[in-house]
């Protein structure tokens, strides 16, 4: 017989991001628990709200299978000393087995006897096995924990009760000085305390008692009446799952009610509004039939409808006050101009370690300016990334950023355009900051990609210089995500910058223009550059490009990211074709000899020393392909010549016993091998 | 509104009232500048080491930065705190709090009440907690805290602080829009007493400071407390740390301290804090826990009959 298990956990107010992922974490503990204790089971349900993590082990099994089996040990001379004492074999053996020596009984199998045991075990009952969850629970993690009481236990938050149900039976599971019980607890304010006689009475008599226990039809609650709202009053509302999900998990029964304020300060940007309603207040903006915001808000109540009209007056008094501070900040920031912002910035710090914000800006204006030439950019884009760098970071000193830290850069764009800055100066300066996380919008104008790109690798040169290199663990400046940042743009905007070669020619644009550290050393710059290529790295796996052509590409002498993209590219094309085995094994047959002969690549080809026509003829299809520049192209070129490597080593002697015919051959080879690194260390490929 | 008519003070006494009944001692408000409730000493010291404690009390918290001459209704040099810590915290302080205010006539079927995730921390006393802002309707009304770690030690058993903005709440009970509309008690309003105060203190902490002072009374205060923590003088220590955290502010205010030299400030003071805090625990432990002694004694008489 099986019956359904319940357990949940009753704690105060969880924070809203941690409820759902919690409740999946104790499922999948237990799960894993279950199994390992060769419980049998259906499913596992999950409720979660506020208040609780809950799950339901349906059908789960009211003991472990009885073990009946004999099992065969070790041979009888083996497991008897001389003495006929049990030796260490058997009593491991009978150990093993749960048994002791006494239980050892021997049989002939085949002419040899053996010890057996009959191992007999009435399965545990499940009752006692659950017992065990309160492991589970201290196991749990969370991005937060705290204490509480005297205790050393630590929990996302202080848990008041449990309930530990299998079908009707209490299962008295125990955390610190809380015994699980029947009894759960309602809504905090509508509801009351419950006795379950069922584990699967759960959801029911908890929605008698005003809590929506599972998460989505909470959810779907909040929709349906947001949608009912919405219709009747002709407006739009734009979906968002985060904020749906956390409001979610603020409440455990949801009423949704509309508030509004007076339209002027619609005046204001859109962004003001919606930093003000979403991120602070929680509140889903509204929009007209024509996309236009409107001076209204959707919020969502943890209660019923009684007295909703305190709570609709309540949250318009507070948004107000809070626009009300915005339309301030906002008039105050606008009486003056820009320059008076700029100012200020020679006393905000970018680092302790490195400098001003003011420094920093005169870093990115000449890191900027020797990319926009390495790039060959048009003198207007110049012009406006010049004017947009010695500007960009002016918003951090104006009130309204001072308040709403999260409109840095929107601001910026506002005030420039209200200053009668240039779209494209206004635009790159909230482009800037993007990608704002790893897989995030990026900037969509060439003077925002450009200060984006700029701004990144000053941060990533000047934290390194100043000895803040992130660890494996810890990357308290996200200068990861910098880097991530910088490789997704140059390849959006097909920018070329290998970096081994850039990096010592912007350090020195860079030296005596500022009073920051730079890298002083090669290995300095190439901590950068390794850096850096992990990122490509991550990259391409992201991208599902086989960890073998990763390797391969980034072995390549080349470290320019579009290179590296492009020659994984078109290995991983190829990758299947039957074509790639004999070209990929030829070429590395060369590295190889090359390695062997330790030739540094000091010679010349000289077709006087050639001897023959296979000569001749891999020596022109070198030069053919020395003036291809697109590498998928180049893998082409290799496809052609494989057969003529093959037909020249099989006609020349590499290592050939006069001197200058040997290391002419090498160098031959060398050219080869110089065309091949392009694409990478094909040694490093796993050819089937 | 039912309660409209509920003054400050009358405010203030009902909670004082309703706390002094969960065993919190009445205590007045700490006469050292300060920049929040937690600095007073009755919440600072009193959460580190092991004795039990239990205080409720006004706390005027000057945030010279926050100034605005009296001329931004919601905000101010000075505000009031109302703070209740206790520790260990109760196993029902969430409760007690919803019921303190009900006391105030704000009854939790009749509003929105929620707690929202706000793990609090300030660096600069080397302080962390776990806990919410309490949400009424949508206006953040309190701060709810349990506290992990004050000057660096770890606080065992955990102490829970509760601090009421006092004119928040009121603008929410009294219905005003300004805290300058405000009624103390007895007709007298907010205005009356505190807008001069207000733009005096903001003239004073932004254009008339002398920052060389300043500087120098930083590093006077300093000196002196690090002389009296050698001296094992605990509270006077303390004062002398609570006017350097005064005194850095007032020189941020100005604009005084250079981004770069803030970091260095704030450390400064949280050394102090942090070493004030081992020698208070010391020295409680010298006189055996006092506290600790009175509970037991108090567990025992009541077990004894």
């Amino acid at each position: 017989m099986a019956k359904d298990y319940l357990f949940e956990i009753g704690t105060e107010e969880m924070p809203a991001h941690v409820v759902e992922r919690s409740v999946k974490q104790l499922a999948d503990r237990t799960q894993k628990f279950l199994k390992e204790n060769g419980l049998k089971f259906k499913c596992i349900k999950t409720f979660s709200t506020p208040r609780r993590l809950t799950i339901l082990v349906e059908e789960l099994a009211e003991k472990q299978d009885d073990i009946d089996e004999i099992k065969k040990g070790p041979a009888k001379k083996i497991a008897l000393d001389q003495d006929k004492n049990w030796t260490k074999a058997a009593q491991g053996f009978a150990r093993g087995q749960g048994m002791t020596t006494d239980d050892i009984y021997f049989e002939e199998l085949k002419g040899t006897e053996y010890a057996y045991v009959h191992v007999q075990k009435e399965g545990k009952k499940t009752s006692f096995i659950l017992l065990g969850m309160s492991e589970i629970v201290k196991a749990m993690t969370f991005p937060t924990k705290m204490r509480w009481d005297s205790n050393d236990f630590e929990f996302v938050r202080p848990i008041h009760w449990l309930v530990s149900l299998f079908g009707n039976e209490v299962v008295p599971v125990k955390i610190l000085d809380i015994t699980a019980g029947r009894k759960t607890e309602g809504h905090r304010f509508l509801g009351d305390s419950v006795v379950l006689a069922n584990s699967s009475d759960y959801e029911d008599a908890l929605k008698d008692q005003f809590v929506i226990v599972d998460a989505t039809k909470r959810r779907n609650m909040i929709v349906d009446q947001m949608n009912k709202l919405v219709k009747k009053n002709n407006w739009q509302i734009k979906p968002d799952k985060s904020l749906l999900e956390e409001v979610t998990n603020l409440v455990e029964y949801p009423t949704v009610f509309a508030g509004s304020f007076a339209k002027n300060y619609l005046q204001m940007p859109q962004e003001v509004l919606i930093t003000s309603m979403k991120d602070n207040q929680r509140y889903f903006e509204v929009y007209d039939q024509n996309g236009e915001l409107i001076n209204h808000f959707i919020s969502v109540r943890n209660g019923n409808k009684d007295y909703l009209e305190n709570v609709v007056s309540g949250n318009e008094k507070v948004l107000v006050a809070r626009l009300d501070d915005a339309q301030f900040f906002y008039d105050e920031d606008r009486k003056y101009p820009l320059s008076h912002f700029v100012q200020k910035l020679d006393n905000v710090s970018f680092h302790d370690k490195i400098g001003s914000m003011s420094e920093k800006m005169k870093r990115v204006q000449i890191i900027g300016d020797y990319l926009a030439n390495k790039w060959n950019l048009d003198a207007q884009t110049i012009k406006d990334f010049d004017r947009a760098s010695q500007l960009y970071k002016f918003d951090l000193v104006t009130q309204m950023v001072g308040e709403f830290a999260e409109l840095q850069g929107v601001m910026g764009k506002h005030y420039a355009k209200l200053a009668g800055e240039k779209d494209d100066v206004a635009e790159a300066i909230e482009e800037h900051y993007m990608p704002t996380t790893s897989e995030g919008k990026l900037p969509a104008t060439t003077v925002g990609s450009l200060l984006s790109v700029a701004d990144k690798l000053d941060t990533i040169i000047t934290f390194f210089a100043a000895g803040m290199i992130p660890s494996s663990s810890n990357d308290p400046y996200a200068l990861r995500r910098y880097a991530y940042g910088i490789v997704r743009i140059l390849l959006e905007q097909k920018w070329s910058l290998p970096f081994n070669e850039v990096l010592p020619e912007i350090v020195s644009a860079l030296e005596k223009k500022t009073p920051a550290k730079l890298p002083k050393t090669a290995e300095q710059e190439e901590q950068i550059s390794s850096f850096i290529r992990d990122r490509i790295n991550q990259y391409l796996q992201k991208n599902n490009y086989k960890y073998d052509i990763i390797d391969a590409v980034l072995a390549s002498s080349q470290q320019d990211p579009i290179q590296i993209l492009a020659a994984a590219k078109v290995l991983q094309l190829h990758h299947d074709d039957d074509k790639f085995k004999p070209v990929v094994e030829s070429l590395t047959r060369i590295n190889n000899i090359l390695k062997k002969a330790k030739y540094k690549g000091q010679n010349e080809v000289k077709s006087d020393l050639f001897d023959n026509e296979t000569e001749t003829e891999l020596a022109n299809g070198v030069k053919k392909l020395n003036k291809v520049n697109d590498l998928a192209a180049l893998y082409d070129g290799f496809v052609k010549l494989q057969p003529v490597i093959d037909l020249y080593f099989d006609t020349n002697m590499i290592m050939a016993k006069d001197e200058a015919v040997k290391n002419n051959r090498l160098a031959q080879l060398n050219s080869v091998a110089q065309l091949a690194n392009r694409l990478g260390d094909l040694s490093k490929l796993v050819i089937k | 509104m039912a309660n409209k008519k509920l003054t400050i003070q009358d405010m203030i006494f009902k909670l004082e009232k309703f706390w002094s009944s969960k065993g919190c001692m009445v205590m007045p408000s700490y006469d050292v500048e300060k920049g929040a409730g937690t600095m007073s000493p009755y919440t600072f010291l009193r959460a580190v080491g092991p004795e039990p404690w239990a205080a409720c009390y006004v706390e005027p918290s000057r945030r010279p930065a926050d100034g605005r001459y009296g001329d931004n209704p919601n905000r101010l040099f000075q505000h009031h705190q109302f703070q209740v810590v206790i520790k260990p915290a109760p196993e029902d302080i969430q409760q007690y709090y919803l019921d303190s205010l009900k006391e105030l006539g704000i009854n939790p079927l009749e509003h929105d009440i929620r707690f929202v995730e706000d793990n609090w921390e300030n660096p600069s006393m080397g302080c962390a907690g776990v806990g919410w802002e309490v949400w009424l309707d949508g206006m953040e009304v309190s701060q709810f805290t349990y506290f992990q770690v004050v000057g660096e030690l770890d606080v065992k058993p955990t102490m829970s602080e509760i601090t009421y903005g006092v004119e928040r709440l009121a603008s929410y009970i009294q219905d005003v829009n300004s805290v300058f509309d405000l009624e103390w008690g007895d007709g007298v309003l907010y205005r009356d007493i505190f807008k001069e105060a207000e733009y005096e203190n903001s003239k004073y902490a932004f254009e008339e400071s002398n920052q060389k002072d300043l500087l120098q009374f930083f590093d006077v205060y300093e000196r002196t407390a690090k002389e009296l923590i050698g001296l094992n003088l605990v509270q006077p220590a303390y004062d002398y740390i609570l006017k350097c955290s005064h005194t850095f502010n007032l020189l941020d205010a100005r604009g005084a301290v250079s981004v770069t030299e803030r970091a260095g400030y704030l450390a400064r003071i949280r050394n102090l804090a942090h070493e004030v805090a081992v020698c208070f625990v010391e020295e409680r432990e010298k006189r055996g826990f006092p506290l600790l002694k009175n509970a037991e004694d108090k567990k025992a008489g009541l077990e004894n009959g």
